[in-house]
């Protein structure tokens, strides 16, 4: 067998979304805008949309790959993966899922797409309709356990308990999310800077979480063109080079009941090891971070176990200006990310981590070739990828 | 452990039951009873929790149930201030603990922080088991609390 690698097999080479909207302020329906940004996506890339052959996306994605695939007339349908697992935990995974595919043979030209419209569905923030809960729920949701935040406020707990972690590690996180935003018409909080003062003035949702700690919820939809790397080269944009990808989580990590033997993580300790392993790259090597912020304290777990500092160093380590475009020492979350370009469940992160290599980002980092995307920290499975230009492979 | 008048959380939240595969059936029903049940397998004494169809450590089916003692310490905490449910509208914040029982393998329990919501919590700290029954719902059932010793 050959080397098992996806290693520059593979690269993105078009990126495309909807407006973003304000939850539940999109005018048309979740499916209309899954088409809008593939069809964007194809558009970006200088592809008829009848190449398409195969689609891959994560965490229950409502819009179902054979009716996109009628919608579009495409000619067949050669593949067609859903990344199990909730949350934005499976969106690297997905454009993994669509690599192998594509590195395999199974198909040409694979669509990883996410869509969403909360307004017209269940938001995620807010507990269900129902008198009854049983399983994992009845062990946490009768005493006011319920949310993605107060699942993984007791984690963020733990962890900064046993590290000294301060507040102001989380609030640096935020506040570089809405700095880029201000560069980044896309961005829904394009016009609404974020002041240290107005963050630490800021509700408490559960402790250690502020309100500007936790992502948004939005309406849109975002879609990445996975193809060949020989292909991408003959296409209109640069290519994004995949150059590592891996996905899971440690030993029981979804123990029932926050049983998992190692809990304070964000779930990548034994991830991040095999993403660098197949990207050939080491922590130092990377040029900028686009960190699923689905709470702060999740990115700074995500930073620490994708070995960009230790827990140790991290008050140290996180203050804005490091994190800032174009100089900081990490530029993290350069479009404004989930806190503040939008909550697109994490495949904005991955367009703008190609965007960063394309040399296209509006906080662009001079130069970035080495391009890292983490996915979902908290929850299981979790994803992250690196992205190269032609110089990293 | 003692029995306690009343509820931490106001009436309204969902109540747990059984799952309809009958797997955490003996905690539901120990609850009711007064008692901390979780699984220990009777071929390696691994300690199990939340309940599976096998143990983890050896494999065995025969994953037994056994009683411990309503003690632990606090692992983690956390405050909620945001009204995830209607339930909860307008009731203020509550404390959510994590609690690990070092005498049954370090497993650990969700349970809320009886007393002042506004108390502050410091991990490490011991605390004990309190039933909350909820005799009135349909069907019945029995919360396990925590409230610091």
């Amino acid at each position: 067998m050959k080397e098992r690698t996806l290693r520059g097999r593979v690269a993105i080479a078009g990126v495309g979304e909807t407006t973003y909207y304000k939850h539940g302020q999109a005018p048309d329906s979740e499916f209309a805008l899954a088409l809008r940004a593939i069809l964007n996506a194809c558009a970006d890339a200088g592809l008829d949309p009848r190449q398409i052959d195969g689609f891959a996306s994560y965490s229950n994605d409502r819009n179902d790959p054979s009716r996109i695939a009628a919608a579009l007339g495409l000619p067949e349908l050669r593949f067609s993966n859903m990344q199990w697992g909730g949350g934005g935990g499976g969106g690297s995974a997905a454009i993994g899922n669509a690599a192998a595919a594509v590195a395999a043979g199974l198909a040409d030209c694979v669509v990883v797409f996410r869509a969403l419209a909360q307004g017209q569905f269940q938001r995620f923030g807010a507990a269900p309709p129902g008198g009854t809960v049983s399983g994992e729920q009845a062990l946490t949701f009768p005493y006011g356990l319920i949310s993605p935040a107060q699942r993984f406020a007791m984690r963020v707990m733990r962890y900064f308990h046993e590290h000294g972690i301060r507040p102001e590690a989380q609030r640096a996180i935020a506040l570089a999310s809405y700095h880029h935003a201000q560069s980044n018409p896309r961005a829904v909080m394009h016009g609404r800077p974020l002041s240290a003062e107005a963050y630490d003035a800021s509700r408490w949702i559960v402790e250690p979480f502020r309100l500007y700690d936790c992502c948004l919820e939005n309406d849109g939809a975002a879609a990445v063109i996975v193809v060949s790397a020989e292909r991408a080269r003959d296409l209109k944009a640069r290519p994004a080079f995949l150059l590592g990808v891996a996905q899971g989580s440690e030993h029981r990590n979804a123990a029932r009941g926050h049983n998992a033997p190692l809990y304070a993580t964000s779930s990548f300790t034994s991830v991040a090891p095999h993403l660098y392993a197949m990207a050939g790259v080491k922590p130092a090597d990377v040029d900028v971070v686009q960190s699923y912020e689905n709470f702060t304290g999740g990115v700074l777990m995500s930073l620490v176990e994708h070995g960009f500092f230790t827990a140790e160093e991290a008050n140290e380590f996180l203050v804005v200006d490091n994190l800032l475009a174009p100089a900081g020492r990490l530029p993290l979350n350069t479009s404004g990310g989930n806190l503040a370009e939008c909550y697109m469940h994490g495949l904005e992160l991955v367009i703008e981590a190609a965007r960063q290599v394309r040399g296209e980002s509006t906080a662009q980092v001079p130069g970035a070739e080495v391009s890292l995307v983490i996915s979902g920290p908290m929850v299981t499975p979790v994803s992250s990828l690196i992205l190269g230009g032609e110089a990293a492979l | 452990m003692s029995a306690t008048a009343g509820s931490y959380l106001p009436p309204g939240l969902p109540a747990p039951v059984p799952e309809p595969d009958g797997l955490d059936a003996p905690y539901w029903a120990g609850t009711r009873r007064g008692e901390l049940m979780v699984q220990r397998c009777p071929r390696c004494e691994t300690w199990q929790w939340g309940p599976e169809w096998i143990c983890h450590a050896c494999l065995s089916p025969e994953v037994g149930w056994a009683r411990v003692d309503g003690r632990g310490i606090i692992y983690s905490w956390e405050r909620a201030w945001h009204p995830v449910h209607p339930a909860l509208k307008e009731h203020g914040p509550y404390i959510v603990v994590l609690v690990e029982l070092p005498h049954a393998g370090g497993i650990r329990m969700v349970g809320n922080l009886l007393g002042d919501p506004r108390q502050p919590v410091t991990i490490g700290a011991p605390v004990v088991a309190v039933f909350e029954p909820h005799a009135a719902a349909t069907p019945p059932f029995t919360l396990v609390q925590w409230k610091v010793l």
